[in-house]
């Protein structure tokens, strides 16, 4: 079985068909990267897969680790090992990063029928990572994402993955509007995540992302579907020439 | 046994309960002659009866105040029974032994460690905190006494009082929120029938929390009660009190007036966990919770806080304030008013500047879910004579939804030229991303809600007595039910 498989896949926004016939697989101990123009599906794919109130399946199947996603409660998908790491992370002001993220990882352990982890052993584990990625600790006090820059936020999510430890990250973006440093913290981030027992999913405007992070696939998106599938210097090739070459 | 009145509270309203306690009530409708009988029925001094019968003649001259951004039709006064006792307390128990049974049980199910003995032998876990529980118009137990009377700190119902302390409850008894002040607090002073007593002499530290839990049993009966509390010179005493009454279709008024005097370097900690019944999702029933409360700072460096969590009442109408008369004394007001379905609040503060060098903190969190409507009125005032005086006000407004609304209204009346105001306000919402992204996390959307809202309301919760602080919290969480989705 896939770890994600994505068949005929076709999902509307607002009552505009976005998706149009989308498959796709990944197996578990790959990074596939989903590159494409502007307005061509990209983050919906992201967003369709995590359950986003919004984004409306019209057919197709979606199944993950064998379990049928479509229908699923956003949570629920969480908790299956689902993890989107967000373009835009949002601010919730007053609930401290280190509350949400042990709030997080409690109903990951819940949904598993495990024991929480104890506070010590959990804010132990966290700060350490923090400090990994180049976070200074002292945020894991202030509010989720609250006065956080563009770069911090970015680290936030990565942070997040590395806690949650999901068996597929889907990363929308992550690498939009960060400088060189970031980027670097981000990639090593996401190099340190993949395993022979999870997936990535790096979605991409910019070839950049995949010179510090290898994927085994690129596919381009075009419209609503992917419109082309190899392997990294596919990724060179759109770099160089662009997407047009792919609609003639 | 549970800690508090406010942990019992279950999925929906489960302090809802009636107890089924024969009793002895006034037939509704108000004149003097009932204004005598209450009086009579408490064997009260000739001077209590005076100064009721003063407040109910003011009271017939004024009318209701309708400035309030609230709605509901006129209540008609004559319908109300304005004293209600358990009759098996006609001949008021001398000890806890005397008790009726049924009583002693309803507070059971509210979670109140009225005995004592379980109490000191460590059974309740609230076993530092002194309790006086009002069940409608009658005082029912004062457990500690024995302790605080060795502190020399007095706790008893405010009826007791008038009899054994006649010298201190004269003195003080309107001297904060005089007669005429508002007509409910004008009703209160003719009518009220009991409450709580406190009196904590100079150099004393209370060593307890004292408190005073309210319920609502009878059917149309209104409860007034009155709560005054004295603290000498350099005295500190922290007070909490909770409410709750049964799910009744007909809406209740609880018209209350709490009255706080702090002399020199005295210090009064006022907290408030109000849970009245607020009525069905449909906007039936509840209580109307039209409340005077206010503290006197007449000491020089004398402090006076309010702190409060409400989430209960169809209606709320409170504005517990501090006059803040002596030099360098300070004032503080931290709210938390959340209001769901179809309740209403008008609430928030005022906080009046008479003395050089006096300080007031407003820190006011309204949450409004479904179709509510929650209104933050505040008053800053200041004196000429208020030199240097100094207010910092924070209002926050987060709505859940689109049916409700949250409503600021502050005013400022500055006379004092050296005078520093600050005032900040912000309005918020949950927003659809900010839920999304605790689901994507795993976290529920009814936990997700409840940790944003207690959040939101952190910096008010640190104010309240610890063992309170984290049912607060819980207390928010049931009633948001429903709120989400």
């Amino acid at each position: 079985m896939s770890l994600l498989a994505v068949d005929g896949l076709r999902a509307d926004v607002n009552g505009k068909p976005i998706l149009k016939n989308l498959s796709l697989r990944v197996e578990a101990g790959e990074i596939h990267a989903i590159m494409g123009p502007n307005g061509s599906g990209k983050s919906t794919l992201a967003n369709v897969l995590a359950g986003r109130p919004g984004y409306e399946v019209t057919a197709g199947q979606v199944s993950f680790n064998d379990a049928d996603l479509v229908g699923m409660a956003p949570e629920a998908r969480a908790q299956a090992g689902l993890f989107l790491a967000f373009q835009y992370p949002v601010e919730i002001p007053g609930v401290s990063n280190m509350e949400f993220l042990k709030a997080a990882w409690d109903s990951h352990l819940a949904a598993q029928g495990a024991q929480p982890e104890s506070a010590v052993g959990f804010m132990k584990r966290a700060r350490t990572l923090a400090a990994s990625l180049g976070l200074n600790p002292e945020f894991l006090k202030r509010g989720v994402n609250e006065g956080f820059s563009g770069g911090e936020k970015k680290r936030n999510e990565i942070l997040q993955l590395l806690l949650l430890e999901p068996k597929l990250a889907v990363l929308d973006e992550t690498d939009s509007g960060l400088d060189i440093d970031a980027l670097q913290t981000v990639a090593a981030g996401v190099n340190r995540f993949r395993s022979a027992d999870n997936g990535v999913l790096l979605i991409t405007h910019y070839q950049r992302l995949l010179n510090h992070i290898v994927p085994d696939q690129v596919h381009v998106l075009s419209e609503g579907r992917i419109v082309a599938s190899g392997d990294r210097h596919l990724a060179e090739k759109l770099e160089a020439e662009g997407y047009a070459w792919l609609s003639e | 046994m549970s800690e508090s009145p406010i942990d019992i509270v279950g999925q929906e309203y489960s302090a809802g309960f009636v107890t089924d306690v024969a009793s002895d009530t006034l037939p509704p409708g108000l004149s003097e002659a009932v204004v005598r009988h209450i009086s009579a029925k408490k064997r009260e001094p000739a001077w209590m009866a005076d100064w009721r019968l003063a407040a109910y003649r003011k009271w017939r001259t004024m009318t209701p105040p309708d400035w309030a951004h609230v709605r509901f039709p006129p209540i008609d006064f004559e319908a109300i029974s304005y004293y209600s006792a358990p009759k098996s307390l006609a001949d008021a128990p001398a000890s806890l032994d005397e008790v009726d049974p049924e009583l002693l049980r309803t507070y059971e199910k509210l979670g109140i460690p009225l005995h004592e003995r379980e109490a000191l032998a460590g059974v309740a876990k609230r076993s530092n905190v002194a309790v006086d529980a009002v069940f409608d118009s009658v005082s029912i137990a004062t457990t500690f006494k024995d302790k605080l009377a060795e502190a020399g700190v007095i706790f008893c119902p405010i009826s007791e009082a008038v009899h054994s302390h006649p010298e201190l409850v004269r003195k003080h008894l309107g001297s904060v929120v005089p007669q005429q002040d508002n007509f409910y607090a004008a009703l209160n002073s003719a009518v009220f029938s009991d409450g709580s007593f406190v009196y904590v002499p100079e150099g004393v530290r209370c060593p307890m929390e004292l408190s005073t839990y309210f319920r609502i049993n009878e059917r149309n009966t209104g409860q007034f009660e009155r709560t005054l509390i004295i603290a000498g010179a350099g005295a500190y005493v922290s007070y909490l009190e909770g409410c709750t009454a049964p799910m009744r279709d007909e809406n209740q008024l609880h018209a209350a007036v709490v009255e706080l005097v702090a002399l020199d370097d005295a210090e009064i900690k006022y907290s408030t966990v109000q849970n009245w019944y607020p009525g069905d999702a449909d906007g039936k029933g509840g209580i109307y919770n039209f409340v005077t409360k206010r503290g006197a700072c007449i000491g020089a460096n004398s402090k006076i806080s309010w702190t409060q969590v409400e989430t209960g009442s169809a209606i709320t109408w409170k504005y517990p304030s501090v006059v803040l008369r002596g030099a360098g004394s300070v004032g503080e007001f931290h709210s938390v008013a959340l209001t769901n379905n179809h309740q209403q609040a008008d609430t928030g503060t005022k906080m009046i500047h008479l003395g050089p060098g006096t300080r007031s903190t407003i820190i006011s969190k309204g949450i409004s879910a479904g179709q509510s409507q929650n209104s933050y009125r505040g008053l800053v005032r200041t004196s000429p004579a208020a030199k240097g005086a100094r207010n910092y006000t924070q209002c926050d407004s987060l709505l859940l939804g689109d049916a409700c609304g949250a409503h600021t209204f502050p005013y400022i009346e500055n006379k004092s030229p050296t005078a520093t105001i600050e005032h900040e306000a912000t309005t918020s919402k949950v927003s659809d991303d900010q839920l999304f992204l605790c689901q994507q996390r795993g976290i529920d959307p009814e936990k997700a809600i409840s940790m944003i809202v207690n959040g939101f309301c952190k910096d008010v919760f640190r104010e309240l007595p610890m063992e309170f602080a984290v049912e607060a919290g819980k207390l928010l969480e049931v009633s948001l039910e429903g709120a989400v989705g």
